[in-house]
């Protein structure tokens, strides 16, 4: 029925070509962070002198466990921001500013967009855990051995997992500037419930039995385990943590799908 | 012409936006090696139409072809380039970093060099795009778009906030890869911008295409003519004549319009002896355009009542 010549498919994109661009993607998407101060720095420093200041130099006690503990609570607090801003604002802004549509109408591979993303927020990531461990070390003269210092680095890291994932379901509800506002509202409040800022222990009993609804709780468990702390067995955490990521992953390519 | 490959095509293609029909039993076919301008006024389904056509959407009923596949998948989508309308780009990275990011999704891109050289943005290279002007941001965009080396292009107002001189460069460049034999959709408010490039106008009003054919065609389509001259006869005179549409006073010329330009120009010339600096042309795209899209309105009115 059809008379009509129809032109031929391009020419198939070689693997190392393709390789090629998923590399540059993840290169363009640290290089912008790296560049962007309003992104860099608050992800950096707002972790990095809240431990300098609650753990390190208003403590008047020689409990030597309270820079370590809260060395934990801060690492767990500092990885979650990558995630949920590195992925949930971008998404938002660029959802809203065309460029999602340009690079979906482009031939880039979709896996690429999310994959360059998550490599800038692991590396945010680890950074955040190096600068408070070499804080700990240096001006808290926490007696952190290399294992257990690499044990907590590869924690956290994997940690920002979940907030990834999440920050990218926050991402295809949220639009343009109103989200950092609302990444804010779920973030700090969040952190705060999870035993982040004030140790588990001094919040009301109601707070404690809500704790393990938060994946940072959960998080935090898995951190302090790392640095010693008894928390019983690690691994229901870490199925709520790889849970909460599939779900949260799961419902935003849905919904990426479905409304773009 | 006929034997040219189609490298993209609607097939009786729908959409609503909830009650609101954008594209109503659209049929489109972009050819290699031709431009293809589509016009209409806005809401009348141009950027819909070119998004079904980019995958970015699907349609209701029908369906969109790119290179004889479906458009979302990635493989077709390898043999386009797109300017849309409107895309923020990273604002921190530098247009070389833009170019070469872009490159990285084709299967044989341009050297940074050729693309550079055919944008016109050999100068920026090393600048950070958010420090660029609307106009530079604008030919970033449209260097991005050829990067690839595609056969089939797709521009969404390329020329806006584009100063003369760019815009002169962006149609040689544009015609210089017609001429290589790919095939580009345009759109365009610029109609002397569609009667500059275009092989073939599509016309759409209210998500159908109401004129389809050569720039020439379509100004065949619209009988009327436009007449000029310097005279004492007044306006109100010359308006009340039968035959005479539209009539008024521009710069102290009189012009009118009507289908019967040879006995209105015989009238004139009889009523005023001393007429001068008389002109009888053809409708431009814009008379035309605005004509067309007027009918459609009016289809749209008689079938609503």
């Amino acid at each position: 029925m059809d008379t009509t010549v129809l032109g031929t498919v391009p020419p198939c994109m070689p693997r190392p070509r393709l390789a090629r661009a998923y590399l540059a993607e993840a290169r363009s998407e640290c290089l912008r962070y790296l560049r962007n101060p309003g992104f860099l720095l608050p992800t950096l420093l707002f972790p990095a002198v809240f431990y300098l200041m609650f753990a390190l130099v208003l403590p008047h006690g020689n409990d030597p466990d309270v820079p370590r503990y809260l060395l934990a609570s801060y690492a767990t607090f500092g990885v979650m921001a990558p995630g949920l801003f590195g992925f949930g604002m971008s998404l938002a802004v660029e959802r809203d500013n065309g460029l999602l549509t340009l690079k979906r109408a482009l031939p880039m591979p979709p896996a690429a967009y999310l994959l360059g993303k998550m490599a800038m927020a692991l590396g945010v990531a680890a950074v955040v855990v190096g600068l408070l461990e070499a804080l700990a070390v240096g001006v808290g003269h926490v007696a952190l051995g290399p294992e257990q210092a690499l044990r907590l680095a590869v924690v956290a890291v994997c940690g920002s997992l979940p907030f990834c994932a999440l920050g990218l379901l926050a991402g295809t509800f949220l639009k343009g500037e109103a989200a950092p506002a609302a990444i804010n509202a779920v973030y700090l409040p969040m952190a705060f419930l999870s035993g982040l800022w004030v140790p588990m222990a001094m919040l009301p009993r109601v707070l404690r039995d809500l704790a393990p609804v938060w994946p940072s709780w959960h998080l935090n468990q898995l951190a302090l385990a790392a640095l010693g702390f008894d928390g019983g067995a690690g691994w229901p955490h870490v199925l709520v943590l790889a849970g909460v990521t599939l779900a949260a992953a799961w419902l935003a390519a849905r919904r990426l799908r479905r409304h773009g | 012409m006929t034997s040219n490959a189609v490298l993209a095509r609607l097939v009786g293609v729908r959409k609503a936006y909830g009650a609101v029909r954008a594209l109503d039993g659209i049929d489109l076919e972009v050819r290699a090696g031709e431009l293809l301008a589509l016009l209409g006024p806005n809401g009348a389904g141009k950027s819909t139409a070119i998004t079904m056509l980019l995958g970015l959407l699907r349609p209701d009923a029908g369906r969109a072809e790119l290179f004889g596949q479906d458009p979302q998948r990635l493989a077709a989508r390898r043999g386009i380039g797109v300017m849309l309308q409107q895309a923020e780009l990273p604002p921190t990275l530098k247009v070389g970093e833009l170019v070469r990011l872009a490159s990285s999704y084709y299967p044989a891109p341009r050297t940074l060099e050729e693309t550079a050289a055919l944008a016109g943005v050999a100068d920026l290279l090393a600048r950070p795009y958010g420090k660029l002007s609307g106009g530079q941001q604008r030919r970033v965009q449209f260097a991005l778009a050829i990067c690839g080396r595609p056969r089939l292009l797709f521009l969404d107002e390329p020329s806006t906030g584009l100063d003369i001189g760019a815009r002169q460069a962006l149609w040689a460049a544009i015609r210089a890869l017609v001429a290589q034999g790919n095939a580009v959709v345009l759109t365009t408010h610029y109609l002397e911008e569609a009667e500059a490039l275009a092989d073939r106008v599509c016309v759409l009003a209210r998500g159908a295409v109401v004129s389809e054919g050569s720039v020439d065609a379509l100004r065949a389509r619209i009988a009327r003519k436009r007449v000029q001259c310097a005279t004492r006869l007044p306006l109100a005179e010359v308006a009340a004549w039968p035959d005479v549409a539209e009539a008024g006073v521009t710069h102290g010329r009189l012009w009118l319009a009507t289908a019967q330009p040879e006995a209105v120009v015989r009238r004139l010339l009889e009523r005023d002896p001393a007429l001068a600096a008389l002109e009888v042309r053809a409708a431009g795209l814009a008379e035309a355009f605005t004509e067309l899209t007027r009918d459609a309105a009016a289809a749209d009115q008689r079938e609503a009542a």
